[in-house]
């Protein structure tokens, strides 16, 4: 009579696992084209200072990069550990950044090189004597704008 | 001859492979989180003859080579400096045409004018830590913004946001022309009555 009645044996039915792969490659396609690879190995510590009353930088092309901090753990017995500027790969002293900077300016297309910035990542336990120096370079080659790169905080986390 | 239909590739391993791939591009991952504060640099030309500036518009800051803050030559905590700054541009003391009508501060005779005479002036030394300076910076601009917001809610409470917010929108690219055509409007009048006259000094030797 019953039209109700229980068909089969009440087992689990198994989950279909045809669709896993999709959802893993969508994934997979959000990292690929959020991934930036970094192109510039680090060879400095870089601990940004935090700070929330924040600007977005410009897009990657209109922008020089200046690293500046202790050099790293194992690039220490042969730099020693004083702070120091880092321009692409390599160590660079205070003399090279007004070079480096009209030299990045060349390099970009004619349009952009009127603004450009120059983003100054610099390793929160550095002097102040060196990011001095290095402004007086970059005024000196008429790289007026300037980013301090920070991280997003507040301004408690900087002890 | 029957027709053999085509054997099944067995897709089951599909999955591993997308998630080794996917662990791959995870571990790589650096999602762009450059921000930071803008600044502009001081042209390298010497001014001739300096434009006299009383006393009592410039708000002088000194960061010293032990990190701690000196304004107006008194001693101060990282976490009093914003009010205090927002109470030196905000107090309006002038007279006649230096008054400042939107001012709400107190007034005084012995603090600035009007916020655009208002100089802050900072100065650190070479020994003073970065992420100290970068605080001061920070708190500096706050002060500003602070202002700025005030007033742009005041001035356009149809926009329903607040200067930070529409500066942001403003300079999104996604945003339309029109609507940042209105916008620049509106926050450079904003930036008429609060203008940022920060001057950074250069930084003391220490012998």
């Amino acid at each position: 009579m019953s039209k109700f009645k229980k068909k089969g044996s009440g087992e689990l039915p198994k989950i279909s696992t045809a669709s896993l792969p999709d959802i893993v490659f969508m994934l997979l396609f959000f990292f690929m084209v959020a991934t930036v690879l970094r192109d510039n190995t680090l060879m400095i510590q870089n601990t940004l200072p935090a700070a929330d009353q924040i600007q977005k930088l410009d897009k990657k092309d209109r922008v020089i990069y200046i690293y500046a901090g202790k050099p790293s753990a194992r690039y220490q017995d042969k730099y020693g550990n004083q702070p120091r500027i880092q321009l692409n790969d390599k160590f660079a002293t205070v003399s090279d950044v007004g070079a480096y900077v009209l030299a990045e300016r060349a390099s970009k297309r004619e349009e952009l090189q009127n603004v450009l910035t120059t983003a100054l990542k610099v390793d929160g336990e550095t002097k102040m004597g060196l990011i001095s120096d290095i402004k007086q370079e970059l005024r000196k080659v008429n790289a007026l704008k300037i980013n301090y790169t920070t991280r997003i905080g507040d301004y408690t986390q900087n002890n | 001859m029957g027709r053999r239909s085509a054997p099944e590739v067995n897709a089951g391993s599909m999955a591993d492979i997308a998630f080794l791939l996917l662990i791959f591009f995870l571990v790589t991952t650096t999602i762009e989180t450059d921000s930071g504060i803008n600044r502009k640099l001081p042209p390298m030309e010497e001014i001739i003859d300096p434009p006299i500036i009383k006393e009592r518009n410039i708000f002088t800051v000194v960061v010293n080579k032990n990190n701690q803050i000196l304004v107006e030559e008194k001693l101060m905590e990282l976490r009093s400096l914003r009010s205090e700054a927002v109470a030196f541009l905000d107090n309006g003391g002038g007279l006649a045409e230096e008054a400042c009508d939107y001012c709400q501060g107190s007034r005084d005779r012995s603090s600035s004018d009007n916020p655009d005479k208002a100089i802050i002036s900072l100065k650190n030394d070479r020994e003073t830590d970065y992420k100290v300076y970068i605080s001061v910076q920070n708190e500096l601009v706050a002060a500003y913004n602070e202002l700025r917001n005030r007033e742009f809610i005041r001035l356009y409470p149809q926009e329903n946001m607040d200067y930070v917010q529409a500066d942001r929108k403003y300079t999104d690219p996604r945003t339309d022309k029109k609507v940042k055509e209105k916008l620049r409007e509106k926050l450079s009048v904003i930036k008429l009555m609060y203008p940022m006259k920060l001057s950074e000094a250069e930084p003391n030797k220490t012998s």
